[in-house]
C-alpha cells in the first residue's frame, strides 16, 4: 500500500484539535445535535442495529432450510422470520444506509457547505425513523407479521391473524422520514453548493444521491397512502382491496409496486454514486464520460416509476399492459450498462490501486453485472412466467440488493471512515474480509439461480428434498458470508479506538471533504472553499500524498 | 429441445409443447449474460493487474470520454435487449391465448389446498390427472387469498385470484409425473400447498375416469341439479328472466347500456352481484347468492350453462374470444 505515509508520521500524542467528535460530550449533545456529521452517525449505530437484527432473521431462515422439513422452526415461524427479514433489511437498512449515513456525512462536505439546508429537519428525520423502526420491533416482540415484505392483499387485510397493523404503520412512519431527508438533500445540493461548484463539477456521488431524492419525496407518499389504506380496511373493514367486502385484489399490487419498484432503485442508487467515488479515487482517473453516467441516474430514476408492472405478469393484468412494462423495464438495462462500462473504461490506463473500498468496488461491478443481466430474464414477459416467484428472482435481488447495495455502502463506509473517525482500519483485514464476503455472497446466492430454474418456489418453509443439496450448499454460503459481515465489525470498531490517525487525505483522493481535516471541524471547513476545477482532476497536478494540512 | 436438458443438467424437465420455446429463450439469455458477465470480470482483471499503480505518487493520463464509445455500449445493449423483449412478448402472448379446442378443467385455490374439478366429474385435490397431448386449460380462481399455479416442467403458471377467473393453459407431451405448487405467498402453509400432474396416455385416463367414485355425475349435470336446488329455473326457466339456452358466449346487452360477451366470469359476477350486471328488459329482481354459493358450485353453473350453448366450439371463459364471429369457422 502506498498511501500510507501519514500513518507512520501521526503518533497518539499528535495536537489536540477540537473537531465535531469532541467538541461537545454526553448523551445530550449527540440526542440533540444538528451537525449533520453527528446525525450520520446516529444513522449509522441504528441502521447497523437493525441490518443484525435483519441478518439474525435470515440466519433463523437459511438454518431453518438446510433440512426439507424445516430443520429449526414451524412454517407460521418462518413466514414471520422472512417477513422480518425483508422489511427490516428494505425500510430500516438499505434504504436509509448509504443516503442517511455516506451521505448525510458527505453532502454538506463534497459541495463546500457547512451543514445540510434544515438541520434540525435532519435530527427530526432520524427521529422519525426511530419511532418507526420502534414501532415494528413492537410489532415483531408482540408476535410479529407473516404477510411477506410486500403485505399482499386479501392476506394481509382479512386474512393473516399476525400483527399486520403494526407493521404497516412503521413503513408509514418510515416513509416520512425518507421523504423529509429527499426534501433536505435537494435543497441542500441546489442552494448550498460552494462558490464555483457548479453542476458538473459535483461529484458523481451527489448526482446519484439527488437522484434518489427526487424518488424519495415522489414514490414515499404512496406507500404511506397505500399503507394508510390497508390498516383502514384491516380496522374498519372498508372494501378497498378485499374483493368480499367489494374490493380489488390486485389494486393493491399496483399500488404498492408504484412505490416498490422506485423504492429498489432507492436501495441501489446510491451505491452506484459510491462506486463512482471508489473507482475515481483508486485508479486517479476523472470518470470515464462523466455527463453519462450522472445522467444515468436520473435515467434510471426516471424510467423506475414506468415498471411496475413487471412485478404483475402472472397476475391476470392485461397482456398489452404487460407488454408495456417489460418494454420500459428492458430499458433500464441501457442506463445500468452505461454506468458499467464507463467504470471499466475509467480503469483503462489508470493508476489502480487494490485497497479494501477498491476490491469492494470492483466486487459490485462484477456482482451487479450478474444481477442486472439475470433481471432481463424476469423482465421477458414469457420467460418470466417461468420464474416468477422461484428463488430466481430471490437470487436476482439478492446480487443487486446485497452483491449490489450492501458492496457499495461496505466500500462507501471503508473509504470515508478515515474521514468519519480520522482514523485508520487494518487495511490486510479490510481485504481479507472483502474476499470473505464476495466468496460467501456467491456461494450464497449462486445455488439460488439454480433452485429457482429446478422450479423451487420462493417464501417455502419446507421443500421437497430434491431441493436439499442445493439448500445447503446456499446456507453454507451464508455461514461465510456472516463470517465476512462479522470482521469489519469487530475491526472497524477496534480502529476507533486503537487505528493510526488517518491524516486529511489518507488516500490521495480528490474531493472537497479530502481538503479537510479528518475527523472534520464542527463546520467541516475553516474557510469556505472556492471550487475552479472540476470533479476527480487527477491530472493538473500530482496527488498530494499525506499532508498535513492542518 | 431435449438436448437441453442434458446440457444443463439442473434444469427443470422439459414436458410441455410451449417448454422447449421457453427454453430457448432462457438459453438466449444465458448466452448473454455468460458473455457480458465474462466480459466484465476480464477486463476488470485485466485493468487492474496491468495498470496497477506502482509508484504512490503516479499519476496517470486523462482521458475525458469519448462520444463513439459511449454510443456503442448504449446501442448495443439497445439492440439485445429489444430481441429479448420481442421474443419474450411473443412467448407471452401465445400463453396467453389458449388453443380453442383445449379441454377445461377447474381449480380452486384455498388456504392450504388445490381442488380440482374435471368436467365428466371427477374431482381431486392436490393432484391433477391429464391425458397426454391434449391441450388443457385450467380457469383458476381462489376461495380466499390470492395463491398462483405454477408447473415448471410445463414453464407455466398463473395467479389464482379471489373474485375472478384467471386462465392457463398446457399441451404436456411427455406421460409422467410433475410437480405443481402454489408460488404466490399464501400464508402459514404455502409451502404445503403443492401436488403432480400426472400425465398419462388417452387410455389410461379414461380407465382413470372411470374408476372415479365421483364421477358418477358430470359437471353439467351437477349444475342442472343446483339449477334446481337454487331455484334458478323458477326464473330462468319461465321466461321472468333470460334463458340459459345459447347463452353462452353470446352478448348480453345490459340495462346500463354495455354489451358483455357471457364468459365464465361474467357468469359468475352475475350470480355473486347480479344488479350490477342486470340485463336489459328484464327486471331487475335477481337475489345476490354470495355467501351461499361456493366457487365450485359456481364452476358446475358454469359448465351447465356451457353444455346448453346452441354454438358449437369456442369455450374461451376468462378472455373475450379476439375474433367476434369466428367461431362458426372453427371445426
Amino acid at each position: 500500500m502506498g498511501t500510507g505515509n501519514s500513518i507512520a508520521l501521526s503518533k497518539p500524542g499528535e495536537e489536540y484539535r477540537v473537531h465535531y467528535l469532541n467538541a461537545k460530550y454526553g448523551i445530550k449533545s449527540w440526542l440533540l445535535t444538528t451537525d449533520h456529521k453527528r446525525i450520520a452517525w446516529l444513522y449509522f449505530i441504528s441502521t447497523s442495529f437493525f441490518f443484525v437484527i435483519g441478518g439474525l432473521a435470515a440466519t433463523f431462515m437459511r438454518l431453518n432450510l438446510v433440512s426439507p422439513q424445516g430443520a429449526l422452526v414451524q412454517p407460521a415461524t418462518y413466514n414471520k422470520l422472512f417477513t422480518m427479514h425483508g422489511t427490516i433489511m428494505i425500510f430500516f437498512f438499505l434504504a436509509p444506509a448509504v443516503p442517511t449515513v455516506l451521505g448525510n456525512f458527505l453532502i454538506p462536505m463534497m459541495i463546500g457547505a457547512r451543514d445540510v439546508a434544515f438541520p434540525k429537519l435532519n435530527l427530526l428525520s432520524w427521529y422519525i425513523f426511530i419511532t418507526a423502526g420502534a414501532t415494528f420491533l413492537w410489532c415483531a416482540i408482540s408476535g410479529g407479521v407473516a404477510t411477506g415484505w410486500t403485505f399482499y392483499t386479501p392476506l394481509s387485510s382479512t386474512y393473516t391473524n399476525t400483527h399486520v397493523i403494526s407493521a404497516a404503520m412503521a413503513v408509514f412512519i418510515s416513509g416520512f422520514s425518507s421523504i423529509l431527508t429527499g426534501l433536505n438533500f435537494i435543497v441542500t445540493i441546489h442552494k448550498m453548493r460552494a462558490p464555483g461548484m457548479t453542476w458538473f463539477r459535483l461529484p458523481l456521488f451527489i448526482w446519484a444521491l439527488y437522484a434518489t431524492s427526487i424518488i424519495f419525496i415522489l414514490a414515499m407518499p404512496v406507500i404511506a397512502i397505500t399503507m394508510a389504506l390497508l390498516v383502514v380496511e384491516r380496522i374498519f373493514h372498508v372494501g378497498i382491496f378485499d374483493p368480499a367486502l367489494g374490493g380489488d385484489p390486485v389494486l393493491f399490487q399496483h399500488l404498492f409496486w408504484f412505490f416498490g419498484h422506485p423504492e429498489v432503485y432507492i436501495l441501489i442508487l446510491p451505491s452506484l454514486g459510491v462506486i463512482s467515488e471508489l473507482i475515481a479515487a483508486f485508479s486517479r482517473r476523472r470518470v470515464f464520460g462523466y455527463e453519462f453516467v450522472a445522467f444515468s441516474s436520473f435515467a434510471i430514476a426516471f424510467i423506475s416509476f414506468l415498471v411496475w408492472g413487471h412485478h404483475m405478469f402472472v397476475s391476470g393484468q392485461s397482456i398489452y399492459a404487460g407488454i408495456f412494462f417489460s418494454a420500459m423495464t428492458m430499458a433500464v438495462a441501457i442506463p445500468s450498462a452505461v454506468k458499467v462500462f464507463n467504470w471499466i473504461a475509467t480503469l483503462y490506463k489508470g493508476s489502480v490501486a487494490l485497497d479494501a473500498p477498491m476490491l469492494y468496488a470492483l466486487g459490485f461491478i462484477g456482482l451487479f453485472t450478474i444481477g442486472g443481466l439475470t433481471g432481463l430474464y424476469l423482465a421477458s414477459t414469457g420467460l418470466d412466467i417461468f420464474l416468477h416467484d422461484t428463488y430466481f428472482v430471490v437470487a436476482h435481488f439478492h446480487y443487486i440488493m446485497v452483491g449490489g447495495a450492501i458492496m457499495g455502502y461496505m466500500g462507501g463506509l471503508h473509504y470515508w471512515w478515515p474521514k468519519m473517525t480520522g482514523k485508520r482500519y487494518p487495511e490486510h483485514w479490510a481485504r481479507v474480509a472483502a474476499l470473505i464476503i464476495f466468496i460467501g455472497f456467491n456461494l450464497t446466492f449462486g445455488p439460488q439461480f439454480i433452485l429457482g430454474v429446478e422450479g423451487m418456489p420462493r417464501r417455502y418453509a419446507t421443500y421437497p428434498p430434491k431441493f436439499q443439496f442445493l439448500n445447503i450448499m446456499s446456507s453454507a454460503g451464508a455461514s461465510i458470508l456472516a463470517v465476512g459481515y462479522l470482521l469489519p465489525a469487530i475491526y472497524l470498531l477496534w480502529s476507533i479506538k486503537y487505528g493510526p490517525a488517518a491524516g486529511p487525505n489518507p488516500w490521495g483522493a480528490k474531493g472537497l471533504e479530502w481538503t479537510t481535516a479528518s475527523p472534520p471541524p464542527v463546520h467541516n471547513f475553516d474557510v469556505i472553499p472556492i471550487v475552479t476545477e472540476e470533479a476527480y482532476a487527477y491530472g493538473h497536478e500530482p496527488a498530494v500524498v499525506g499532508s498535513a494540512a492542518s | 429441445m431435449l438436448w437441453l436438458a442434458t446440457f444443463i443438467p439442473f434444469f427443470a424437465r422439459e414436458a410441455s409443447s410451449v417448454a422447449p420455446n421457453v427454453d430457448a429463450l432462457f438459453l438466449f439469455e444465458t448466452a448473454v449474460t455468460v458473455f457480458f458477465s465474462a466480459l466484465i470480470f476480464i477486463l476488470m482483471i485485466v485493468f487492474a493487474v496491468k495498470y496497477r499503480r506502482r509508484s504512490p505518487d503516479e499519476v496517470p493520463v486523462q482521458i475525458h470520454g469519448n462520444i463513439p464509445m459511449e454510443l456503442t455500449w448504449i446501442i448495443i445493449p439497445a439492440i439485445i435487449v429489444a430481441v429479448m423483449f420481442v421474443w419474450g412478448a411473443k412467448l407471452y402472448i401465445l400463453l396467453a391465448r389458449p388453443p380453442r379446442d383445449a379441454v377445461h378443467v377447474y381449480i380452486v385455490g384455498k388456504q392450504w389446498m388445490w381442488k380440482i374439478q374435471h368436467p365428466e366429474g371427477a374431482e381431486e385435490i392436490d393432484m391433477l390427472h391429464i391425458p397426454v397431448g391434449e391441450p388443457i386449460e385450467c380457469i383458476l380462481t381462489s376461495q380466499d387469498v390470492i395463491h398462483d399455479f405454477s408447473v415448471p416442467a410445463f414453464r407455466v403458471k398463473k395467479d389464482a385470484l379471489p373474485d375472478r377467473y384467471t386462465t392457463v393453459w398446457f399441451t404436456a407431451d411427455k406421460v409422467g409425473r410433475y410437480p405443481f405448487y402454489c408460488d404466490q405467498y399464501c400464508g402459514t402453509f404455502h409451502s404445503h400447498m403443492r401436488g403432480f400432474v400426472e400425465v398419462m396416455r388417452r387410455s389410461s385416463y379414461e380407465t382413470w375416469l372411470a374408476g372415479q367414485s365421483t364421477s358418477g355425475v358430470s359437471m353439467p349435470a351437477e349444475g342442472a341439479k343446483l339449477y334446481q336446488s337454487f331455484g334458478c329455473i323458477q326464473c330462468h326457466g319461465t321466461g321472468k328472466g333470460p334463458s340459459w339456452v345459447g347463452l353462452w358466449d353470446s352478448k348480453v346487452h345490459l340495462a346500463n347500456g354495455q354489451v358483455v360477451v357471457a364468459d365464465g366470469a361474467y357468469i359468475r359476477n352475475h350470480i355473486l352481484d347480479p344488479r350490477d350486471w342486470h340485463v336489459e328488459g328484464y327486471p331487475n329482481i335477481m337475489p345476490t347468492f354470495q355467501g351461499q354459493i361456493t366457487e365450485e358450485q359456481i364452476f358446475d353453473l358454469i359448465a351447465y350453462i356451457k353444455s346448453l350453448a346452441t354454438t358449437p366450439g369456442p369455450q374461451g371463459v376468462a378472455v373475450p374470444p379476439p375474433a367476434k364471429n369466428g367461431a362458426s369457422t372453427t371445426p
